[in-house]
């Protein structure tokens, strides 16, 4: 719960504290198209926030999600949009992040109470974009936030999801918290990178990215957790598919970068129990694979996307890059960056007593082990190196947190079927789990 | 604290529940006194008891003792010791009991994997007994004959009902027992010269003592999950765990969740053919006693506790009492000394060629054996097998009147369940935004004991593990079910009350903040250098 000395800080802080000059009056929920719509009512940038209380943005894409119902499998672009209203849809994020926000004010009672049992609002403060991108929910939901920028209310689109993710940025907020899919998480990433927290509440038709809640309630406990200091924060990975080409029926998922969100630590325990050391780390298991390494040092390495995989290559002293496949070989960088032909031939040419083995970790949020973001790693790569040459690291953090078996879809069936059954998780140095694998 | 009045009746009887909350408002309202330690309470001067000179004859024979000690041992000043008279004393601890909810105060059937039954006052008599509290560990083996035939009663019992061939009673716990077992698997491999034998097989079902123990012991542990339709670990997830480093699988039977693993047998049996040990960790021995046997399953040894299923008090961390049972092949890896019987004298055997050591000291803790050895002989081995069927058919009843709580749920539904089972509030939580940690908190308004949520890692979400065993009776269940109802409806109704309970306990919710231990006082020296203000 909130610390409760800050907790009854911001209690008492709370009578005093204006949030925002715009709050209480209601916002118009949409206006004529092509009217710049703007609340103006807090200054880009305030020196300080009310003492004790946490600084949360909010970003809703009103568009997100509007292409699902519908058919058309992904939200992007103007003409999509249009379409999907033609055929009927209706916008969904708004209500989405409502439930997150009702949920949020009702655990930030709860724990208030405990205090000073004073309005919600006094715990967070809360900044947005107007109407539709935010400040309609938010206030709905009884919040009183901090408007910034502005927006042409029904005709809102990545750009002014940028604007808002720089714009909250500005303002100091500690988490974002968003409502859309994957292209929301796409233009945040492209306005803050991994320089703010983002929690995502799924709204859109396409959710392959790790940085999305299960549901708007969870999202909300996770926001609870963060304002309470009982978050870690884990780098997740923002991916995007190819909606035309998921249109045709093929997926390619591209992996565009990490943005950092916090995940929920396993609440404390009773009496009896207790691991009171934490959770693992990305570099408990690094170490991990590293003792994998050790014990084969003469094959070679390939090392699969992700920061988890680059917690070896820190450890090793190498230079990984991020969101490449690189190959290793008796602790020298072979080749960076490489693609499926150029590690086929790699394969290929190496002498048959030498073993290739291959690091790869796990989405976060989705479980996928092979065919998000690392189609490098083709069924042919797989089958060249074989199920006995695969190491698979991720945190326990990650692994519970899906809740689900590991994924594979290489978009070979065989492959697929192949990679099914258990398989060992390296979680930490001296720690291993079995997970299932399903296709 | 905020303080919260009780609910109006009202949305309670709405619910329908009238009847449950007038069957469960015992009245409960926790004794509370601002009650300081000692040190506190201390008034220089004050003495509970005058000590006569001593007589000059003695004085001149034993002269100086203070001299008798090493410099090195002698205090620079007296120990800061609290003066008080005695019926200061006994009040203070009197007061500090009623402040204290335990078995004897009230139902305490929520603790699951505990196994909390009743300790009869009669075996606590008999322990205490000068004929065991006045022997000395050191005493010659010819002047403890009683107590090593009591020992070795024991372990026969314990032969008998894990299906092993030699026992050692020293470890002080489970956990203990469990380390002990880890602390055999590597002296086992090292002796046949397998010292590459570095990973040991787990499960996230298993008490958490078996990784914990087997990474202590420096082992890798590889823990291995529950099938979401089985609850059990399944053939083909222990396969992909085994390999040529396998050292041996450490696992509890049957698992917290209650349910039975069908195929232990079998892994036993895969696991040997890798070259591995089997543990089996029988800390939930009380839903499986006389009708299952470790070692006909294949497990190479067992820990049992004679703290949970023998009866023998625990609770606030002892004193508790593990027994390690092994099969004849690990028997020389045993702690030392181990009891012998000759056929006429007992006596104890510190001779064992890979003796793994010492693991606590002497013999164990003896007067918990003298205990449980005088329960097991007053249950009989009928009484043994009736005491777990009960404490099974307690736990059914248990589920079937728990399930119709609204909003509770249970892990695992279609497998049959024995000592205990684990329950899910996470529908109510999706529903009320009441979690289980909130629940827990509000049962204690009602005089029952808290319940055990569960061990780490939390696989079933807003977990809650109680366990009945065979000495409560129908009406606990029915108490316990009652509050269930109770909280339930009040989380439908008015959340609020729940999610700020307790309201009738001495403190408010506990703060357990695990990453300062080093700022918690344990002592008053710590409390003095950490309060400088009072």
């Amino acid at each position: 719960m909130v610390d409760r000395k800050s907790g009854a800080e911001a209690a008492r802080q709370s009578v005093a504290a204006p949030t925002g000059p715009g709050g209480g009056a209601p916002a118009r929920s949409g206006g004529a198209p092509g009217r710049r719509q703007a609340e103006d009512t807090a200054p880009a940038r305030r020196s300080s926030g009310a003492p004790g209380r946490r600084r949360i943005g909010l970003i809703v894409n009103p568009l997100a999600g509007i292409g699902g119902r519908v058919g058309l499998k992904g939200s992007d672009g103007v003409e999509t949009v249009a379409r999907a209203f033609a055929l009927g849809a209706v916008p969904m994020a708004g209500a989405r992040a409502e439930d997150t926000l009702r949920a949020l004010a009702g655990r930030v009672v709860a724990e208030a109470v405990a205090d000073a049992r004073r309005g919600h609002s006094s715990l967070i403060e809360l900044a947005t974009y107007p109407g539709e991108m935010g400040a309609d929910v938010a206030r709905v939901a009884g919040f009183e936030p901090v408007v910034l920028g502005s927006i042409e209310a029904g005709a809102t689109t990545g750009a002014d999801t940028r604007r808002a993710a720089e714009a909250l940025l500005a303002w100091g907020a500690e988490l974002i918290v968003f409502a859309g899919g994957d292209g929301t998480a796409r233009d945040i990433f492209a306005a803050v990178g991994g320089s703010v927290a983002v929690i995502g509440i799924p709204a859109g038709v396409k959710i392959h990215s790790g940085v999305f809640a299960v549901n708007p309630r969870r999202a909300a406990e996770l926001v609870a957790e963060f304002m309470a200091g009982r978050a870690g924060l884990e780098d997740r990975e923002v991916m995007d598919i190819d909606e035309d080409l998921f249109r045709a029926g093929t997926v390619a998922a591209r992996l565009f970068g990490y943005m950092r969100m916090p995940y929920a630590r396993a609440l404390v325990q009773g009496a009896k129990a207790g691991n009171p050391g934490g959770p693992s780390t990305l570099r408990d298991v690094a170490f991990g694979v590293l003792d994998e390494i050790d014990r084969d040092p003469g094959a070679y390495w390939i090392l699969g996307p992700g920061t988890t995989v680059k917690a070896v290559a820190v450890e090793l002293g190498i230079e990984k890059t991020l969101l490449g496949v690189d190959l290793l070989h008796r602790g020298r960088l072979v080749a960076a960056d490489v693609n499926e032909s150029q590690l086929l031939a790699f394969l290929a040419r190496k002498p048959e007593s030498v073993r290739a083995r291959l690091v790869v970790t796990v989405i976060g949020g989705q479980g996928y082990l092979f065919g998000r973001g690392n189609q490098q790693l083709s069924p042919a790569v797989i089958r060249a190196v074989g199920k006995e040459g695969l190491v698979v690291a991720a945190t326990l953090d990650k692994l519970h947190a899906l809740g689900g078996p590991l994924l594979v879809d290489t978009g070979d069936a065989e492959c697929d079927a192949y990679l099914s059954g258990h398989i060992k998780v390296i979680t930490g140095e001296a720690d291993r789990v079995i997970w299932r694998v399903t296709a | 604290m905020t303080h919260i009045d009780e609910p109006a009746d009202e949305p309670i009887a709405a619910a329908g529940r009238y009847l449950e909350y007038q069957a469960i408002d015992t009245g409960y309202r926790a004794v509370r006194w601002h009650e300081k330690t000692l040190y506190e309470q201390s008034r220089p001067g004050s003495t509970n008891a005058i000590l006569p000179p001593v007589e000059p004859g003695i004085a001149a024979l034993v002269g100086d003792v203070v001299a008798a000690l090493p410099v090195a041992a002698r205090r620079a000043r007296p120990p800061e010791m609290p003066e008080l008279s005695e019926p200061e004393i006994l009040r203070h601890y009197i007061r500090c009991s009623q402040m204290t909810y335990g078995y004897d105060s009230g139902n305490s059937m929520g603790l699951g994997t505990c196994t909390m039954k009743y300790s009869p006052r009669i075996n606590e008599q008999l322990a205490a007994s000068p004929k065991v509290k006045a022997l000395h560990p050191l005493q010659p083996e010819d002047t403890i004959q009683g107590i090593l035939e009591i020992m070795y009663g024991m372990r026969n019992w314990l032969c008998e009902l894990g299906g092993m061939d030699e026992v050692t009673f020293q470890p002080r716990g489970g956990g203990h027992g469990a380390f002990t077992d880890a602390c055999m698997i590597r002296a086992y491999h090292h002796a046949r010269g397998d010292d590459h034998r570095d990973e040991i097989i787990t499960c996230a079902v298993s008490h958490p003592c078996n990784p914990a123990t087997a990474s202590a012991a420096g082992f890798k542990v590889i823990s291995l999950y529950p099938d979401e339709i089985t609850g059990e670990l399944g053939i083909d997830a222990l396969k992909a765990a085994i390999s040529d480093r396998t050292a041996g699988i450490m696992m509890t039977a049957p698992y917290d969740t209650g349910v039975f693993d069908s195929q232990i047998a079998e892994y036993a049996r895969l696991v040997h053919e890798a070259g591995g040990v089997v543990s089996l960790d029988q800390a939930n021995f009380n839903g499986v006693m006389t009708r299952m046997r470790a070692g006909d399953l294949g497990a190479d040894m067992v820990h049992f506790n004679l703290h949970k299923t023998f009866s023998t008090p625990h609770g606030s961390y002892g004193p508790g009492a593990g027994a390690v049972a092994v099969k004849k092949a690990f028997r020389d890896f045993l702690p030392v000394p181990v009891v012998e019987f000759d056929g006429t004298k007992y006596r104890l055997n510190s001779d064992l060629p890979h003796t793994i050591g010492k693991i606590g000291t002497f013999m164990g803790m003896v007067p918990n054996v003298v205990k449980a050895y005088a329960w097991v002989l007053s249950m009989g081995a009928d009484g043994l097998r009736e005491a777990s069927e009960w404490a099974v058919i307690n736990n059914n009843y248990l589920i079937k009147k728990l399930l119709e709580v609204r909003g509770v749920e249970i892990s695992w539904p279609n497998r049959r369940k024995l000592q205990e089972a684990r329950f899910s509030l996470a529908k109510l939580h999706d529903e009320t935004g009441v979690g289980t940690t909130d629940f827990n908190y509000r049962l204690a308004d009602f005089g029952v004991q808290t319940y055990f949520e569960s061990h780490v890692p939390r696989i079933v979400d807003e977990p809650v593990t109680p366990e009945p065993t065979e000495s409560i009776s129908k009406e606990d269940v029915d108490q316990f079910v009652a509050a269930f109802h109770h909280i339930s409806a009040e989380a439908y109704s008015n959340a609020e009350i729940v999610k700020t309970a307790p309201h009738r306990s001495i403190v408010h919710r506990e703060i357990h903040d695990y990453e300062n231990l080093t700022q918690v006082p344990f002592t008053w020296r710590v409390w003095k250098r950490t309060h400088p203000d009072g």
